[in-house]
């Protein structure tokens, strides 16, 4: 097909699973790293709100291939030999953490004051307030920007090609290698990458408008 | 019911009797910032009294009501409540929380909860009780304040009068000593305010020990047995419902005439 053998674009479907991998294993741990990120980012101590507040600026501004470098290189030199997907998996734990963190906060901060004064004057505990009243709430309110979110995680893979990941980009490229037919496979890619991400976009939308709906 | 009766201007202070006050304030005085809010506040509540605090906006009388149950912080004087000094140092605000209810002007009710979890929530997590009696506790309560039918209805599908009887339920279902109305029905329609002010006026009936802050001055007049005219951070006029008749301070007369 435009030149190119089905075994070759099953090589692509190939890259696309490890993409998918990659990404779930970035939401995944983002998502271990990122909740804690967010509760410290609304915490009232002092220094777990500056730390975690240091934390995602100090990753919200590092370009994601310089992490991949840093992670992948950096700690081999310290005689840990770490293979690529195992690096990746932590770039995009960082990148997607510090994102994530910094999402959540706004989703729990976007629960009225009221509805934890309600509580209190229940005679709740903090901890109760928060996981009975406002963590259904903010949960709510997080999944379209979540959603959203994942997209640029399945997208920001890519950028593991700079350290040798075999995912979707990096499998066009060594297609491209052995075919000269640049066009047709980074098309071909980018149609996949594409059929990962609007189902994803869609549904955040979706869930969007609902949710629009029912605070109407 | 003790109803001790209270014509002097100024200090709606209990004489004293065997009986403690429910609530108590001492020279109490609440700042915000620069901002004195309250100015030196007496006044004692007894138990089964209810009383209505009324005044302008800005007067200080909704401060005065959250500071009752801890939602503010008081800045200097001594305020008692339920026989706790909520300045003492072993004072716990979760232990005064169990024992007054509060219900406020936007419900805030929790909107992820049905109107049963909603009654519910705190029985069960604060006072331990489990799904059948609780359920009882809500059928209970929901029959109070006439809504059993609308158990398992959300917030939203709720009118904004129902909404309130919810949220007096919710209180309710904590067996409080005390209950304090901050303004419940200000953000009602007119023909609202009506069945939410049955349900308030049915537990003054029944004995409930009751703060309310309210622009609603019929009510006031009908229910309460001590009505606190509040101006400028202070209490300037306190006295029985047919205070209002005859105010005795210029304050107060215009606040009437205003026709509030």
């Amino acid at each position: 097909m435009l030149g190119v053998s089905l075994d070759q674009y099953g090589f692509l479907v190939q890259g696309a699973f490890w993409t998918a991998v990659l990404s779930l294993m970035g939401f995944v741990g983002g998502t271990i790293v990122g909740l804690p990120v967010a509760l410290a980012r609304i915490s009232r101590g002092w220094f777990l709100c500056r730390a975690s507040s240091a934390y995602v600026q100090f990753v919200q501004g590092i370009p994601l291939p310089v992490i991949m470098f840093v992670v992948y290189f950096g700690v081999s030199i310290y005689g840990f030999d770490v293979n690529a997907l195992v690096a990746a998996a932590i770039a995009m734990t960082l990148y997607s953490s510090a994102y994530l963190g910094e999402i959540w906060k706004g989703c729990i901060q976007a629960v009225p004051n009221t509805q934890w004064e309600a509580g209190e004057c229940l005679a709740l505990t903090s901890l109760q307030r928060f996981i009975y009243v406002i963590l259904p709430q903010a949960l709510r309110i997080a999944v379209p920007p979540t959603v959203g979110f994942l997209v640029q995680i399945v997208k920001n893979t890519s950028y593991s090609v700079v350290i040798g990941f075999f995912d979707l980009t990096y499998s066009a490229k060594i297609l491209n290698n052995a075919t000269f037919k640049p066009f047709v496979i980074f098309t071909a890619a980018a149609l996949i990458y594409f059929a990962i991400c609007f189902p994803l976009s869609r549904y955040a939308r979706r869930f969007e408008l609902r949710l629009n709906r029912r605070n109407a | 019911m003790t109803v001790i009766s209270m014509n002097s201007v100024h200090t709606p202070v209990a004489p004293q009797t065997g009986v403690q006050p429910m609530v108590s304030f001492r020279d109490v005085h609440k700042s915000f910032g620069a901002l004195e809010v309250l100015k030196g506040i007496d006044l004692d509540v007894m138990p089964g009294q209810v009383a209505a605090l009324i005044g302008r906006s800005g007067s200080g009388k909704s401060t005065a009501l959250r500071c009752i149950n801890g939602l503010e912080k008081i800045n200097g004087g001594e305020l008692t409540v339920c026989g706790r000094n909520l300045r003492a140092r072993d004072f716990e605000l979760r232990d005064l929380r169990k024992e007054v209810g509060i219900v406020f002007q936007s419900y805030n009710l929790f909107p992820h909860l049905t109107v049963e979890q909603n009654v519910t929530l705190a029985p069960r997590k604060v006072n331990g009780l489990d799904a059948a009696q609780s359920r009882a506790l809500a059928a209970e309560v929901l029959e109070q304040v006439g809504l059993s039918d609308k158990a398992l209805s959300y917030p939203e599908q709720l009118s904004g009068g129902q909404q309130q009887r919810v949220a007096i339920a919710r209180s309710l279902a904590m067996r409080p000593q005390l209950m304090l109305f901050d303004e419940v029905t200000s953000a009602l329609d007119p023909e609202l305010t009506g069945e939410v002010l049955r349900v308030i006026g049915k537990l003054a009936a029944g004995g409930m020990t009751m703060v309310l802050v309210t622009h609603e001055m019929a009510f006031a007049r009908q229910v309460a047995d001590l009505v606190v005219y509040m101006h400028q951070g202070r209490v300037w006029e306190a006295g029985k419902g047919t205070m209002l008749d005859d105010p005795q301070t210029v304050e107060l007369r215009q606040f009437v005439g205003s026709g509030l």
